[in-house]
Formats: structure tokens, C-alpha cells, sequence
């Protein structure tokens, strides 16, 4: 086992995680604005793949203006989903909830099946696909756009949910519904933002994997699930703790791709999240909850 | 007590009569799997309806059940009849120690999980090459056979596993109405209240965990016999979801809904056999709109519109 | 019967219960009062086996039953009632009873699911049993009434019946009377001297000071966690460090 083996197994492992970490985010954001799991999570990742090649090739835009129209696109489907299917439930179970979002993305995945096929399609790189090598390992520029562009929205997260004031109203709203409601908050607006900014974050996940994975109209179960496992890594944080718990899954499933067998590299990820879910739920980083009855 | 056995014997008298009404025919193969699918979905449904837990990945233990008895009555040339009983043994007994942890999670969590598990097994399916068949499957399982008599047709095979379906549906009906189906549904409606007044709560909800795992291993080694051939592609996600459907069609904690969930999203699609790619649409569309408008399912929806339509004539309807 | 010693329990940087120690004596009706947030329901909770205490101990029958979950005290003979009822609202009030009975029968899963003879003999038995204790609760009209359809004081007493189908030795009620209108209350008063005529202990938590000063042998005060006081109604109502907590809330 090289250095530079390891190595390049790390950094694409790295630049998966990412994905991994912006979609575990996007279930963070709704969890942790309305308690639901959003299962159709992955679709909005697909999605923003699919819809970018929608209005690349058929509408015959650039890449430059393909891009924020299919993660505008996406962000009116996270709505359409919330209103559609989230809002008019008369009883949020748990069970309810998870049916109807389950339902939610089947319907998505059948529509996109649909209207593009089940062919795999690529999309065409950001700047190029001239491999940059890196100390014995060759990276990829859309490796770099991937880390890069994670960076900014994580950053933008941030400021959005700590130094503006509707961010500030969401996180009062994940930690006291009601109180919030009290306060003034307009819960229902909130759950609203939390669908749209968790679909417009899962389509750009999509978009900017999508030049390295191809995307098809079933992308989107496994990388939610990944993504899923990076939130419960992090404690279903939308911050920083969320981004580890992505990197670390990316990481250690390339690492187990390369060294034990790429068969069973989806097997990791699930094999994680059973061991944390069973040992840890609350994540690495989160505190664990005491109940009140 | 004598109503709900008065039911049984009309629902098993239809049952058995049918093969005369379809006289063989393709039908019969699309019935064989009706009866696989309801004994699936009721197993299911002891889980969810019941005991109220979530489980998203039961296709793995149909799965499990099917590969145990097809590898051990095709590599290992065992009798059948032994490793039927034996796979559901096996399967059952690693679900009641996996439900132990499992079952601490709740909700979307427990979903989750069971989704996890689910995709899991069908992986190891594809990937243990050499003694799963990997993705091309597993083939030249025998039949079912007794002495010199075989399973070896559709109307045979029909009866056999009504047999042994309208048994489960038995099993499940005395159970609903026994004191251990009385706790399941106290667990299910309060947990807490039901563990003041001494029901093990966790030790209840593993032992219906491992009862359902144990009836999807018998439907999945019953599948493998028919069916002499299986392959991983069958016992995916997407079949859990199918599942799940069927259940929450049919209603959740109804055990003919079970069958009747099961019949319509097995019958349906080969009524529309030109949808085929559609189905994945229909059973999404189907599972929201019968959360948001029917949340009882079709045994209790249908009977409840009826009243509604025929309330405004001023009728008494017995519907 | 029952004791508790020293028990204390800090939720994150709350302090909830302090050291809180006294005796509960065999076949007594003991109430346990105090204002609000004094830690009445948190000591329920720990003693009931919901909660497990940051220290002491809690013993019954001079065995330590510290820590132990709900359904083994359950087999002990102690159970308990909630101020917010939880009823099983999904089945009938004869059904509700008759899980109460779970500790006292024995079929499993294969017994139920193949309807074995001495699982019929053991359904015949439940049921009766069952409509017995809702005779005693007075609710027997209501036997298959959907739990989830009841008045809420018709759903107090299904609840007592249920727990009482455990035939406990020691039955814990959190604020029975709370919701109840005056007529309902001097039912509950009158329905808990009937237990205690059973031979069952009862402790109580209340807030309804007539019915405490009324139908208590000895009552238990709590303030901000601690114990404040412990004896008779009269010494209670006598006491001024008592008068002043409840004074000085108010």
C-alpha cells in the first residue's frame, strides 16, 4: 500500500464526501426546521443534474446559464413538494411522514424516468479535464471545483444562519417550534425556506458531481442515503459537523473501495450508519437528549 | 368469535374455488404471486400495523429466505422440506438478534436502519459471486415435491402456497385478537403505558420482528421452489417500497387489507401491462394519496365513502 | 413499603430533586404536594422507573428497585398512573383493562397465534377479570366504547381499572384529579378509599388541596426539589415554612 495509492484514494474520497456533506446538510436544514426526514432528499440532487442537461441540450443554453436555471428549477420542485405533498397532511405521524416522502420520491424518480430515460448521461466539466497531479496522486479540476464550491456554501450557510435575521428565525425554530411561533415567527414560512434552501443545495450537489458520475433518473436513492449517513454522522448539524461526517464517509469508502473490494462499496456507507444509529445516534459531535415526559 | 371464523372459511372457500373460475391459464401464475405477496404483506403488517415499527428493508429477508433454500437445495442438495424450515430458522434467528439494537430506534431513524439493512443483503446477494450466482441469479432450484407427486404447475404451486398463506392469515387473525396482539397495539398506542403495567415492550417488539423476518423467509423459500430460479434484482429497495405499498393500501392493521393490497399491486400491473415503466409511478402517487386521504387504507376508506355518498339520500346504508 | 433515600436528579445544569428522602407506610393513602416545579412529577418519574436518578436509592419492600424499568416493577406489584392519561386509544375500554392483566397471564406468541386450549381458558379468564375492574371503577357501559373516544373523566377512571387489573400492592397516581369537575373529584375520593380498602397502598400527587387534606394519612411536601415537610393533614396545614412556600409563590 503506496503513499500515493493512499493518497489518491483519499482525495476523491475527500471530494465525494463533499457531495456526501452538502446533501446531509439539505436533510439537516429540514430536520432540524420541522423534524421530518426528508427521503426525497436525493431526488433535488438528481434533479439539478437532470434539469441541467434539460437546459443544456434541449433549450440550448450555456453551462454558465444552464446551471442557476436548473437549481431554480429544482428550488420551485422542493416547493411544489412541500406544498403538494408535506403541507396538506392531516396526520404527521412519523409513519405518514416517511410514506408520504418515500412516495414523494418514487413519483419524482418515475417522472424523471419519464421524460429522460434510464440512460446514464454526463455533463460536460466545468473548466476542462486535464488531471492535476498532486504529490504522486492526479486529481481532477472538477475535484477542485467540487471542494471549492462546498466551501462557499457552507460559508454562506453559515452567515445565513447565524447573521441574518431569517436565519437566526429558522434555527429558533428548530429548537422550539413553538416558542418561535410565539415570538412571531412564521413557522409555516420557515418550513417552507427550509425545503427550498435544502432543494436548491441538494440540486447543486448534483450538478457539480454529475461531470464525474454521469446522472440518471436513479442517482438519487443512493446519494441521499450517503448523505443521510453524513448528517447522522454529524449529528444532524447544518454546519461544520455535517461537513465532517460527509468527508470522513467519502474518505473511508474510497479507502475501502481501493483496498477491499469496490463491490461492496455502497456497503460501507450503510454498515456505518447502522454502527452509528446503533452505538451513537446522536452523531459524533452531537450531545445525547434526555426525554421529558 | 364465530363471525370472524364464519369470514375466514368464506375468504378460503374463494380462495381455494378460484383455480375452477380461471381454469389454468396465465392468470394462475400472477395468483401463485398474490398469495406470495400476501403472506409477505401481512408479515409486514404484524410489524407495522401492529407493533407500529417501520421497516423498509423486509425485501432482504424474503431475499435471504429465498438464497438459503435455494443454495442449500442446489450446491448442497438438501431436501427441501428441511431447509424451509431450517432457512426460516436461520433467518429468523439473525433477525431477533439485529432487532435488539434496531428496535431501539424509532421513526424515521428505525426506517432508516431497516433501509440500510434492506440494501445490505441484496449487495452481499449480488456480490458473493460463488455462492449466490451474483447478479445473473441462482438457478435450477427444484420444485416442491411429496413422494412422487411435484409442484411443478401453476395450479399445483397455487394451491400449495394458499395452503400455507390462508395458515399465516390464520395465525395472524387468532393473534390480533390474543393477548399478545393486545400488547402489540398497547405498544403501538402508548409504549410507556403499556410498560407500567408490565409489557416488555422492547422484548415484544424484537419477537414480532423476528415472526415477520420468519414469514417472508417461508414466502421467500416458497418463491425460490415456483419459481426455480432467483435473482438479486428481486429483492431490492424497490420491492420493499412495493411492499410497504401494499400494506398501507390494504390498511395498516387489517389483515384482509393485506390481501387486498396485495392482489391490486399484483393484478394491476399486468392489467396495464403496456405501463410496465409506470409502475414505479403509480405505486409513489398511490402510497401519497392514500396517506393524505385515506390514512385507514381501502378496508377502512372504502366502506367510509360509501357512508358518505349514501349519508346525503338519507339511506341507512350497510355498507 | 416504599422508601427513598437521597434522591437526587440533575437534568443538564437543573438540580430537579435534592436529596429528597421519606417513607411511604404500608397502607396508607400518602400525598405528595407542593407548588409548581417543586419536583413532584420528576420523583414520580424515578421512582416508576421512567427516569433513573443522578443519586439515592428507591427501595420497595426493602428490596432496591433503583433503576429498574416500568414493566419489572409492574411484576413487583407497583404501577402507577399519569396526569396526562395514556390510554391505549385504539382499543375498546374492555381491551385497555385487559392489558392491564399482562402480568397476570402467561400465553406467548405460538399459545395465542395457534388459539391453544389453555389459551382459550386463559381469554375466557382476562375478559372476566377485566370486566370486574370496571364494575369497581363504575365504567362497565362503557366496556367497548373506543378508548379514544372518551370524556376525559370516564378516561380517568379506565385508567385507574387498567392499573388496577395488575393487582398491584402500591398504586402511584399523578394528579387524578386534575381535569376533574367537583362532582368527579368526590368520585376519585370515594374510589380511593375503596383501593386503599383493598389492601392497596396509594401515593398520590395533587394539586386539589381539599381532596389531599381530605382523604391523606400523612403528606409529603416538596419545594424547589427539596423536602420541605412530612406528616399528618393537620400538622401539615400548621406548618408555616409550608404556608409561606404556597403564600410566597402565589
Amino acid at each position: 500500500m503506496q503513499f500515493d495509492q493512499l493518497l489518491q484514494y483519499t482525495l476523491s474520497g475527500l471530494s465525494t464526501g463533499a457531495i456526501y456533506a452538502l446533501i446531509g446538510i439539505g436533510f439537516s436544514i429540514i430536520y432540524n426546521a420541522t423534524g421530518i426526514i426528508n427521503f426525497a432528499q436525493g431526488e433535488f440532487v438528481m434533479l439539478g443534474g437532470m434539469l441541467t442537461l434539460l437546459f443544456l441540450e434541449t433549450l440550448q443554453l450555456p453551462l454558465w446559464a444552464a446551471i442557476p436555471c436548473a437549481i431554480a428549477a429544482s428550488t420551485v420542485a422542493g416547493v411544489l413538494f412541500e406544498r403538494l405533498a408535506i403541507r396538506p397532511l392531516r396526520k404527521p405521524t412519523p409513519i405518514n411522514l416517511v410514506i408520504i416522502t418515500i412516495g414523494g420520491s418514487i413519483l419524482i424518480r418515475g417522472l424523471a424516468m419519464l421524460a429522460w430515460g434510464k440512460d446514464t448521461h454526463a455533463l460536460p466539466p466545468f473548466s476542462g479535464d486535464e488531471p492535476i497531479a498532486i504529490a504522486g496522486a492526479t486529481i481532477l479540476p472538477q475535484h477542485l471545483w467540487i471542494l471549492a464550491i462546498t466551501l462557499i456554501i457552507v460559508s454562506v450557510n453559515r452567515f445565513y444562519f447565524y447573521h441574518t435575521i431569517s436565519g437566526k428565525a429558522m434555527r429558533a425554530c428548530s429548537y422550539n417550534r413553538r416558542a418561535a411561533g410565539l415570538v412571531g415567527i412564521d413557522v409555516r414560512r420557515m418550513v417552507l425556506f427550509s425545503f427550498m434552501i435544502s432543494s436548491a443545495m441538494g440540486a447543486v450537489a448534483g450538478i457539480i458531481v454529475a461531470p464525474l458520475t454521469m446522472t440518471a433518473y436513479d442517482v438519487g436513492v443512493m446519494l441521499g442515503l450517503k448523505g443521510f449517513c453524513a448528517a447522522i454522522i454529524g449529528g444532524m448539524s447544518s454546519g461544520l459537523a455535517t461537513v465532517i461526517g460527509g468527508l470522513i464517509l467519502g474518505v473511508l469508502e474510497s479507502l475501502g473501495a481501493g483496498l477491499i473490494s469496490s463491490g461492496y462499496k455502497d456497503a460501507i456507507a450503510f454498515i456505518i450508519l447502522l454502527l452509528l444509529l446503533f452505538i451513537r445516534p446522536q452523531g459524533l459531535f452531537g450531545k445525547s437528549e434526555s426525554e421529558r415526559v | 368469535m364465530n363471525r370472524d371464523l364464519l369470514k375466514f372459511l368464506a375468504f378460503a372457500t374463494m380462495i381455494l374455488a378460484a383455480p375452477l373460475a380461471f381454469q389454468g391459464g396465465y392468470l394462475m401464475n400472477v395468483l401463485v404471486f398474490v398469495g406470495i405477496h400476501t403472506m409477505l404483506a401481512i408479515g409486514l403488517n404484524l410489524l407495522l400495523g401492529y407493533a407500529g415499527q417501520i421497516s423498509l428493508g423486509h425485501a432482504g429477508f424474503f431475499g435471504l429466505g429465498a438464497y438459503l433454500s435455494g443454495i442449500l437445495t442446489t450446491s448442497y442438495a438438501w431436501n427441501p422440506w428441511l431447509a424451509l424450515p431450517l432457512s426460516a430458522l436461520i433467518v429468523g434467528g439473525v433477525a431477533f438478534l439485529i432487532g435488539f439494537p434496531i428496535l431501539k430506534l424509532k421513526g424515521h431513524y428505525l426506517a432508516m436502519a431497516t433501509l440500510g439493512l434492506g440494501i445490505i443483503i441484496y449487495i452481499v446477494f449480488n456480490e458473493t459471486v460463488e455462492l449466490t450466482g451474483g447478479p445473473s441469479g441462482l438457478s435450477g432450484i427444484p420444485n416442491l415435491s411429496i413422494g412422487t407427486f411435484t409442484f411443478d404447475t401453476d395450479v399445483k404451486n397455487y394451491y400449495l402456497i394458499w395452503a400455507v398463506t390462508l395458515g399465516i392469515i390464520l395465525l395472524a387473525l387468532n393473534l390480533a385478537n390474543s393477548r399478545v396482539g393486545r400488547a402489540l397495539r398497547a405498544v403501538h398506542d402508548s409504549e410507556v403505558a403499556a410498560r407500567v403495567v408490565g409489557v416488555n415492550a422492547r422484548l415484544l417488539k424484537v419477537q414480532i420482528f423476528a415472526l415477520s423476518a420468519v414469514i417472508s423467509s417461508v414466502a421467500g423459500s416458497l418463491y425460490a421452489h415456483t419459481m426455480t430460479f432467483v435473482a438479486p434484482a428481486s429483492f431490492g429497495f424497490n420491492f420493499s417500497i412495493e411492499l410497504l405499498t401494499m400494506v398501507v393500501i390494504g390498511g395498516l392493521g387489517s389483515i384482509y387489507g393485506s390481501f387486498l393490497g396485495a392482489a391490486l399491486l399484483t393484478l394491476l400491473p399486468e392489467f396495464l401491462r403496456a405501463a410496465h415503466d409506470y409502475d414505479i409511478i403509480i405505486y409513489g402517487s398511490l402510497l401519497m394519496v392514500m396517506v393524505m386521504f385515506m390514512p385507514g387504507g381501502l378496508v377502512r376508506g372504502i366502506p367510509d365513502l360509501f357512508k358518505k355518498i349514501f349519508k346525503g339520500r338519507g339511506g341507512a346504508d350497510h355498507a | 413499603m416504599l422508601e427513598v433515600s437521597g434522591i437526587t436528579q440533575i437534568f443538564g445544569g437543573v438540580t430537579a430533586l435534592e436529596d429528597v428522602s421519606f417513607r411511604i407506610n404500608k397502607g396508607d393513602i400518602t400525598g405528595v404536594i407542593g407548588p409548581n416545579g417543586a419536583g413532584k412529577t420528576t420523583l414520580f418519574n424515578i421512582i416508576t422507573g421512567i427516569y433513573t436518578q443522578t443519586a439515592g436509592r428507591v427501595t420497595l419492600n426493602d428490596k432496591d428497585v433503583s433503576g429498574l424499568p416500568p414493566e419489572k416493577l409492574a411484576r413487583l406489584k407497583m404501577v402507577r398512573t399519569f396526569q396526562n392519561i395514556e390510554l391505549f386509544g385504539g382499543m375498546t375500554v374492555l381491551e385497555n383493562v385487559m392489558v392491564g392483566l399482562h402480568t397476570r397471564s402467561s400465553s406467548g406468541l405460538l399459545a395465542c397465534s395457534l388459539r391453544m386450549p389453555w389459551n382459550r381458558i386463559e381469554e375466557k379468564r382476562i375478559r372476566q377479570e377485566a370486566l370486574k375492574w370496571l364494575e369497581f371503577t363504575g365504567i362497565t357501559d362503557l366496556a367497548d366504547v373506543i378508548a379514544g373516544n372518551l370524556p376525559f373523566g370516564k378516561g380517568r377512571m379506565l385508567e385507574i381499572a387498567r392499573a388496577l387489573a395488575v393487582e398491584p400492592t402500591i398504586i402511584l397516581m399523578d394528579e387524578p384529579a386534575a381535569g376533574l369537575n367537583s362532582q368527579e373529584t368526590l368520585g376519585l375520593a370515594r374510589l380511593i378509599q375503596q383501593i386503599r380498602a383493598l389492601g392497596i397502598t396509594v401515593v398520590l400527587v395533587e394539586h386539589d388541596m381539599e381532596l389531599v387534606m381530605d382523604i391523606c394519612d400523612r403528606i409529603v411536601v416538596l419545594n424547589l426539589g427539596r423536602k420541605l415537610a412530612e406528616g399528618t393533614p393537620r400538622e401539615i396545614q400548621e406548618n408555616q415554612e409550608v404556608i409561606a412556600a404556597y403564600l410566597g409563590e402565589e
